[in-house]
């Protein structure tokens, strides 16, 4: 039954996060936008709260129960989003610094054996995937791992890891037969501290300036053989790099939710700021009889409720058991480029407010413009919907 | 109200009404009448009555005003809408015409006004009866309409001009909105009133196939009776915010045939010896096209959702609306851009839907969920 009216428990958990993001987020947003890479000791209090965490200990070959559909409980997907979009109202770059809740940490929950779900369930798990020659493209990484005896020899480079220096241990992308191709591609899980591990550097960023992103070096780095995540088969298909993809299903409707989040910031203080001005919102006139700053506003608000529809479709299905893997990019797609484009408005609507650092709005507008990038750019979203709905695999739609 | 399930998934009885009309309309395409019918600009009267006899209509109306009783559903609407207008926005418009008469009498119409009016056009025969909103000018807000109304004694005095009535010539009554002292009113009105002069068939940018007229109201005479609601009249803003849903519904539905045959033919078309569709300039804009329908879709059903649980629309559905004419219109240039010079020629339904699309953003009360 189509019904999306929300319901009292979802209204409950977004007041509750909103709440929340409001005194706790909010407050603090512009000092660790301008103290880059300080460490927000306020977000300790959330490490005892299991963000990642699996629902219910999966035995080996069972797959984790969908929600039933029909069941008025809400689904972990469906609310995630809307957790997301309401910290992200409060500050993007600050939810990339939740302790524990490391893009690491998703596929641990998602993969990892019981035993290691015992030695790592409970660590900061950052996740590298991306090297200086290899970023779309994340089947031609060429950081190494060779089985030598009881241990794994890492060697390569890796950009871009976000929570780098916080992180207590990184899963790293390897490829154990460069002739295999993406095949050979598996995730081993490094404790900080190895020998040969090295955290090279930390950027500067336009944005997100709260979240530490980082270069880990790997030089002869040895870890124990069971430190693999998943099978160390290579598989004559591509599955293992498959469902590390499949990773990305989950995750990229989080990623749109981060662009709700800050967009729909951006748009609160535009509305307030016209409304202080005199002019009232109303939803009633034609278009076209109003100032263009409130059409230009409509228009804005149409796309962020555009953007959050599909993406908590998307989410939505993850719930229902539904493959999703279209309707996800789709959402992704969508909301990091409106995302960006409406931040943009804002400042310009906002006039010298939108470009001083007095208001947040400014931040807004750097912040978001990764939510177009990380996770998959709006490119690549682009060519997965393209190729889904063209029904062209990735040879036929390059 | 007891909290429903939050969900996008379709009932039973909703993709099976989806199924049947997408049927139907499969059946009539055959031969391409829409494009016939747009060329001949005359709708086939047989389609238009396969249509109403789907019973859409009549069966959300209680038994007591002749029909069905079950329970009414915009959502149910919309996704009836929708399938129609992929098929073609004309016969959709006029397949549903006596909707919005019956609609707006039964859910704000005094009982006298539902027993009186609403059987005679919620019949197993298609009985035309039209709604008279746009208005010919620079500037037409349907919020601050030109045609006044005016009490004298036991009757309304009726003046101004409206245009793009659908069917008007052949219709049995009109709903006709107008400004009764600022507060936007709709009044009954016979098709034969002396008052009502009916001109010459338009000729508009899109929709060949749909009669439309003008109408001058000349000190045309209403019963204070025929006052939609009676004394306390009608709520105007819940008649456009149903309305407005509905033009989203449409849209979608033109929108998505559109970015269908785009696909579909970018898939055939070869050039540079490959399918223009595996090229990214190409597939990129099928991509978006796939996308925005469906935000469409879901604006609309999220619009129609508020309604269905009893709540006021007005938001949800005027950001619905702005979003699907600004979309369709995207969307529906897209498709006649990736057909090239075959996309401007009439044979191709894309430039047709390119016409029809701009009426989304410009006209008002046309369907109702």
């Amino acid at each position: 039954m189509i019904n999306l009216e929300m319901t009292q428990k979802m209204i409950d958990v977004k007041s509750g996060m909103n709440n929340m993001a409001t005194s706790m987020l909010r407050p603090i947003a512009r000092h660790y936008d301008e103290n880059e890479h300080q460490y927000p000791q306020e977000l300790d209090m959330f490490r005892s709260i299991k963000i990642m965490s699996r629902p219910k200990k999966k035995k080996e070959g069972e797959e984790a129960k969908p929600e039933k559909a029909g069941s008025k409980k809400l689904g972990a997907n469906l609310s995630m989003v809307i957790i997301i979009e309401e910290m992200c109202w409060g500050d993007l770059g600050l939810l990339l610094s939740l302790p524990n809740a490391g893009l690491g940490n998703a596929a641990i929950v998602a993969v990892a054996t019981d035993e290691q779900m015992e030695r790592f369930g409970d660590k900061w798990a950052s996740m590298a995937i991306t090297e200086p020659g290899s970023g779309s493209d994340s089947g031609s990484i060429t950081a190494k791992a060779t089985l030598e005896g009881d241990e794994w020899v890492l060697n390569g480079e890796k950009i871009f890891v976000t929570c780098a220096e916080r992180a207590e241990v990184a899963v790293i992308w390897a490829t154990v037969d460069r002739s295999a191709g993406k095949a050979g591609i598996k995730s081993f899980l490094v404790e900080k501290g190895r020998p040969g591990f090295k955290l090279e550097k930390l950027e500067h960023k336009l944005g997100v300036r709260a979240s530490d992103t980082g270069t880990y070096v790997l030089d002869d780095c040895r870890i124990p053989k069971d430190n693999i995540l998943g099978s160390a088969e290579i598989k004559s298909a591509t599955e293992g790099f498959k469902g590390a993809m499949k990773t990305f299903d989950n995750t990229r409707p989080l990623v749109a939710s981060m662009a709700l989040g800050v967009t729909r910031a951006a748009l609160d203080l535009t509305r307030e700021k016209i409304e202080e001005s005199g002019i009232k919102l109303d939803y009633e006139k034609n278009p076209n009889n109003v100032s263009a700053m409130e059409k230009e506003f409509y228009m804005m608000e149409a796309n962020l409720e555009a953007m959050r529809l599909l993406t908590w479709r998307a989410a939505w299905m993850m719930d229902n058991g539904e493959a999703n893997s279209l309707e996800a990019s789709m959402a992704k797609a969508k909301s990091g480029r409106y995302g960006t484009l409406i931040a943009q408005k804002c400042c310009e609507l906002l006039g010298p407010l939108g470009f001083s650092c007095e208001n947040l709005a400014e931040k807004w507008m750097r912040d978001v413009k990764i939510t177009d990038i990380f996770e998959g750019t709006g490119q690549i979203q682009h060519l997965i919907v393209a190729r889904g709905v063209l029904g062209y695999s990735s040879k036929q739609l390059k | 109200m007891e909290d429903r399930e939050f969900g996008f998934g379709m009932s039973e009885e909703q993709s099976s009404m989806k199924d049947t009309v997408a049927k139907l309309i499969k059946s009539m395409v055959t031969g391409n009448p829409a494009h016939d019918m747009d060329e001949d600009r005359k709708l086939s009267r047989e389609i238009i009555d396969k249509v109403w006899e789907l019973g859409a209509t009549v069966s959300m109306v209680p038994e007591e005003y002749g029909g069905y009783g079950m329970e009414y559903s915009p959502i149910m609407n919309t996704i009836f809408l929708e399938e129609l207008s992929a098929g073609d926005m004309a016969l959709a418009i006029a397949a549903t015409l006596p909707s919005t008469f019956i609609y707006t009498i039964l859910q704000m119409g005094t009982e006298e006004q539902k027993k009186k009016y609403v059987p005679l056009y919620c019949d197993p025969t298609y009985k035309v009866c039209t709604v008279a909103v746009n208005e010919p000018r620079f500037g037409f807000d349907a919020v601050s309409l030109e045609t006044k109304a005016v009490k004298n004694g036991g009757k309304y005095i009726l003046n101004g001009k409206k245009c793009f009535v659908p069917m008007a010539k052949d219709s049995g009554h009109l709903l006709v909105a107008a400004n009764a002292d600022g507060k936007m009113e709709l009044f009954i009105v016979e098709g034969n009133n002396p008052g009502l002069k009916i001109g010459e068939r338009e000729k508009n940018l899109g929709m060949y196939a749909l009669e439309s007229y003008p109408l001058a109201l000349e000190n045309c005479e209403v019963s204070a009776d025929d006052r939609v609601g009676g004394d306390k009249g009608c709520d105007f803003n819940r008649f456009l915010q149903k309305t407005r849903i509905a033009m989203s519904a449409i849209g979608t539905g033109v929108s998505r045939a559109s970015y269908e045959y785009a696909r579909e033919y970018a898939k055939e078309r070869v050039q540079f010896g490959e399918p223009i569709a595996s090229r990214q300039a190409i597939a990129f804009m099928i991509a978006e096209m796939a996308y925005e329908v469906d935000a469409m879709r879901l604006m609309t059903w999220k619009a129609a959702s508020a309604l269905e649980a009893g709540r006021d629309a007005k938001k949800e559905s005027y950001l619905a609306k702005l979003y699907a004419g600004e979309m369709t219109m995207k969307i529906t240039d897209y498709g006649v851009q990736i057909l090239g010079g075959h996309g401007y020629i009439r044979e191709n339904p894309v430039e047709r839907y390119y016409r029809n699309g701009r009426g989304i953003a410009i006209l008002e009360g046309l369907a109702m969920v």
